[in-house]
């Protein structure tokens, strides 16, 4: 259907955990749950120091548009409200809850009643799902829009980073809640194809999807080439409709809706139980991890207790990662907890950790021939530092979705990607001061 | 430990490949050559080869450590430089030329736009047209290696003069009058494939420069074979067209820059002064390299077909 295939980079893909069935971690002492863990309007806390919450108790409301509620995962106190530093520098507020061991659900666990898409739609936005592929988007605001402009699904069960496994495990243990999360979404929003975009490097998972969608008439598994990013959403879309989103546009312009398969079973599992998400499949994994595991964790679990649940470190870590190595962010301490869009975490020791050394460019343009967009990376950095916001327009670096082949390829090992975050930003603010001049 | 973890920007991982890692394959795919040079030239052909290369690395030692910038003589960019400047060289060069020679490639052409991949135009090939500019004489004495005497005729000067061409099994074998690294078609050949291979290079500039001069020549009424084996075609379209700063990093643009270089070469070879034509073209092609990038750009996947003004 796609006319040539987009580039990108061959990596190892180290999927060590692929054939470990996640296990469920010992419950915490401690929970942290930032107030935003999506994109918008954090939630506002509705708990207060000393309070008792049980497991599925709303602890955040979604008071904004775009938002989306969190849940405790465990049952105990409230020890405090407090404030956190996300890795972009912005403080957020959280919700400390010390758990009692027990466990105990929430009272008002029920299923909901669905019977209309604007029913789903509620549904989904009170389950406090997100994209749970990592970009934290609430779902329920795609699935709130035009309905008679989505003519097909595309599930994104591509999983292209190295190591995280925790979709592949979602694709194997709980193809089925994948397969009604999908018939749910096609039959209120009367769409009659989805496709399920698959890396062949996952041949199970092909496998159990297409045996779980073998009853659905309109939905397909479709296995893709194991190049990063493969799971990029304009990339994803592409090579499984062959439809391309043009600059400044989304997905449903292109007809489609993008969703990820564990999102796809979070929602099955919310409608089927009325237990909204608060806990997580994570892929616990790196060099300096002694035993990699995917674990069920409660959200809000600090990390250090992931990497004490896999037998801890076999060596010093040196850099301790959210997500996967080519986008994920590194981390400063292991307190930091386990949010709803968190697919793994891994440690590396020294020799992983250590970054190269940056040598001058050589000019080889491998960075743009890696581009799965064809952007030019290398003369972006010359208009960025030559502040050239109007050549870095000409550039498109707008369209860069930072997926770092680049830097990856980059034989003189520059930090070429960061330097598009940095220009994209330059473009975005002169773009606002370019209209602010015209008024 | 909270002291010792590292906060780097993404990605977290990366390819092996590195400068050093490119310029040792590129070291690596000239030894073939190397070997058959001393075998067809003696002796001499490695010690000019040595004693480039040494000062090609000491001149760019000396030179970042007196303008104090990093030294990066360990990426090995200067001794492939001083390698192909040696295979551009007579065996027969004095070795104060060929020392003068790589100091010109070094500093003036590389070091003073700037080191490693800021130089717009080929060190080498530079030098060599400065040497060939400089010292006529010399740099256009050859060593024939059949009759082991010293006489100016490349197959190019016999072809220009109607003289008895060598076989094309020893045009082929290098076993002709040249400049000692630009002879063996076998082993540049090996050393293009090596390269392809490996990912350093593509196969587009080398491919389309060389079929530009074979579908040029064959139009031109000359013996197309013989263009193709003689003088530095191989040896410039294999290794030194394909110099990343100073050639195009698009696909399309390394195709206009073979059809560029192929048309010059032959333009000269056949109705100019000169009987080689390879430098002149590689270098008036690198002068046009930026224009050439950026009229050969990609639209981006999915970009707005125009820019609209804010």
């Amino acid at each position: 259907m796609s006319l040539f295939r987009l580039k990108g980079v061959h990596l190892k893909h180290c999927k060590n955990t692929a054939q470990m069935p996640p296990e469920r971690i010992d419950t915490p002492k401690t929970v942290i749950l930032p107030m935003s863990m999506h994109i918008g309007a954090p939630a506002e806390p509705v708990v207060k120091a000393g309070d008792t919450v049980k497991v599925g108790q709303l602890v955040g409301a979604a008071n904004a548009k775009v938002s989306s509620p969190v849940y405790s995962g465990v049952s105990g106190t409230v020890k405090k409200i407090d404030e956190i530093v996300f890795s972009n520098g912005a403080p957020i507020k959280t919700v400390v809850i010390e758990s009692d061991g027990e466990q105990t659900v929430f009272e008002g666990i029920e299923p909901p009643t669905v019977n209309s898409l604007a029913e789903l739609v509620e549904a989904i936005k009170n389950s406090g799902i997100v994209g749970l592929g990592g970009a934290g988007f609430p779902t329920f605001i795609k699935l709130d829009a035009d309905k008679e402009r989505i003519d097909t699904i595309v599930v994104n069960g591509a999983e292209c980073e190295p190591y995280i496994t925790s979709d592949t495990r979602t694709m194997i243990d709980d193809a089925a809640l994948v397969a009604d999360g999908l018939k749910l979404l096609m039959k209120y929003l009367e769409v009659a194809h989805a496709v399920v975009g698959i890396e062949k490097n996952k041949p199970e998972c092909i496998k159990s999807m297409r045996a779980a969608l073998a009853d659905v008439v309109g939905a397909e598994v479709k296995p893709l080439a194991a190049v990063y990013p493969q799971g990029g959403e304009k990339v994803l879309v592409y090579h499984t409709t062959g439809r391309v989103i043009e600059e400044g546009k989304l997905p449903i312009d292109a007809g489609v809706l993008v969703i990820n398969c564990t999102t796809l079973a979070g929602i099955a599992r919310y409608i089927n139980t009325g237990m909204p998400l608060v806990q997580k499949c994570i892929t616990v994994d790196g060099s300096a991890v002694k035993t990699p595991k995917n674990v069920i964790a409660p959200i809000g679990t600090p990390v250090k207790d992931l990497f004490e649940f896999c037998g801890g470190f076999c060596e010093e870590p040196r850099k301790i990662i959210f997500g996967g190595p080519m986008m994920g962010t590194a981390s400063v301490d292991t307190d930091f907890p386990v949010l709803k869009q968190t697919n793994a975490v891994l440690a590396f020791a020294k020799k992983e950790a250590t970054p190269p050394k940056v040598t001058p460019c050589i000019r080889c343009g491998k960075c743009a021939q890696s581009c799965p967009f064809g952007l030019s990376p290398c003369e972006i950095s010359d208009a960025y530092k030559a502040s050239d916001a109007a050549r870095l327009q000409k550039l498109k670096v707008n369209l860069c979705m930072e997926c770092g082949c680049c830097s990856y390829v980059c034989p003189a090992k520059r930090n070429i990607v960061q330097r598009n975050k940095m220009a994209k930003t330059m473009l975005r603010n002169y773009q606002i001061s370019q209209k602010g001049g015209n008024k | 430990m909270e002291d010792t973890l590292l906060v780097s920007p993404a990605p977290h991982v990366r390819s092996a490949v590195n400068t050093r890692r490119i310029m040792l394959d590129v070291v690596i795919a000239l030894i073939p050559t190397l070997i058959a040079s001393a075998i067809i030239f003696g002796f001499r052909a490695l010690g000019v080869t040595a004693l480039c290369v040494a000062v090609c690395v000491i001149s760019e030692w000396a030179f970042e450590k007196l303008c104090k910038r990093d030294v990066t003589v360990g990426d090995l960019s200067a001794v492939v430089t001083g390698i192909l400047l040696a295979f551009n060289l007579p065996s027969t060069i004095p070795l104060w030329q060929a020392a003068f020679g790589s100091i010109v490639a070094i500093v003036v052409v590389k070091q003073l736009f700037g080191g490693i991949g800021r130089n717009f135009a080929n060190p080498a090939i530079t030098a060599r047209v400065v040497l060939l500019i400089s010292f006529a004489g010399s740099m256009s004495s050859f060593k024939d290696p059949i009759n082991d005497a010293v006489s100016g005729a490349t197959p190019l000067a016999i072809m220009g003069a109607n003289g008895n061409m060598p076989s094309l099994l020893d045009m082929f074998l290098g076993r002709h009058g040249g400049s000692l690294g630009e002879t063996c078609a076998l082993t540049l050949l090996i050393g293009g494939i090596y390269l392809v291979a490996r990912k350093v290079i593509t196969w587009h500039t080398p491919v389309v420069f060389m079929g530009t001069v074979f579908l040029f020549t064959l139009a031109l009424g000359e013996d197309p074979m013989y263009h193709l084996l003689a003088g530095g075609l191989i040896l410039g379209a294999v290794f030194m067209a394909t110099d990343y700063s100073t050639s195009p990093s698009t696909s399309w643009g390394k195709v206009v820059f073979g059809v560029g270089c192929g048309i010059i070469t032959v333009l000269i070879r056949v109705f100019g002064n000169y009987p080689e034509g390879v430098s002149f073209a590689i270098l008036l092609m690198n002068i046009v390299t930026p224009y050439i990038n950026a009229l050969t750009r990609r639209r981006p996947f999915g970009a707005a077909k125009k820019t609209k003004k804010a």
